[in-house]
């Protein structure tokens, strides 16, 4: 369906996720993060948001642990920075798909 | 799957009482995967569940081969059908817990499933909470010394209980 996001119209699932990763930029990660009650966003949020959207474009499943490998943050500042379900936050915010898997 | 009509969990509280690499890691799973979803956690490790909590006994947990009836040849990742049972006497031999046990360590790793300690930091790490049980450390002569770094305190029962107050909480045992 589509959704009105920071003044641009973008195809997006039922839960909110953008459907297609290239219609993502800055201020519509900005307008997602409002909305999750994340933020506002700092160069640490944006650091981990690029370095999921690498992740996913080169196909890498998203898990905590392999965040917690990354090198870009820890566990621990990840949960801060994304406070709730921070994966799931963080990728609606990074205009990747929904992770999927339970670890 | 988020739902419309029904009101998301709270708060979740494991309880692991038994120590066998099969019984502790769904317990785990459980309470990481509560993180990931936003939902407060919390693990209880009560009687031979305490020694994933352990330093010295969380590293070499195994699978139970014996009296395990819903084991199979396909389950230690033998790669053998299903429905070939893992007869009971075999799991008694000397070493035969300690391969099947290699051999599903082997494919979580490449599931990207973390070891016991691994997992067990990440959970705190996380924001989940990590308790030991008094009684069941008293009965084992278990010292809070003895465990690892990740355990924020040691509960009795009815201390257990009172964090579970308020709405939308659920207690699981695993």
């Amino acid at each position: 369906m589509k959704k009105q996001v920071a003044g641009r119209e973008v195809e997006v699932n039922e839960e909110g996720y953008l459907i297609d990763p290239s219609q993502w930029d800055e201020s519509i990660a900005s307008a997602i993060a409002q909305e999750e009650s994340v933020g506002p966003l700092t160069e640490a949020h944006m650091k981990l948001i690029r370095y999921l959207r690498e992740q996913q474009s080169k196909g890498v499943a998203l898990t905590i642990r392999g965040i917690g490998k990354s090198g870009v943050t820890t566990i621990k500042e990840f949960y801060e920075l994304f406070p709730g379900g921070a994966l799931n936050k963080a990728s609606k915010i990074a205009g990747i798909p929904k992770p999927v898997g339970c670890i | 799957m988020h739902s419309e009509t029904s009101t998301p969990l709270k708060k979740v509280m494991i309880v692991v009482s038994r120590g066998s690499l099969d019984a502790i890691y769904p317990g785990l799973i459980l309470a990481n995967g509560a993180r990931m979803e936003g939902i407060e956690a919390s693990m209880f490790f009560t009687f031979f569940g305490l020694n994933s909590l352990v330093k010295k006994t969380m590293h070499s947990l195994k699978v139970s081969t014996v009296g395990n009836s819903a084991l199979n040849m396909a389950m230690p990742m033998l790669g053998l059908p299903m429905t070939l049972p893992f007869p009971t006497w075999m799991g008694a031999i000397p070493g035969v817990s300690w391969f099947a046990t290699s051999l599903m360590k082997k494919k979580m790793e490449k599931l990207d499933i973390p070891p016991v300690g691994e997992f067990l930091e990440i959970i705190s790490d996380s924001g989940g909470k990590i308790y030991g049980c008094k009684l069941a450390m008293d009965m084992f002569d278990i010292k809070r010394e003895d465990l690892c770094d990740q355990v924020d305190d040691i509960l009795t029962v009815g201390q257990f209980y009172s964090m579970a107050g308020g709405e939308r909480t659920q207690i699981l045992f695993t």
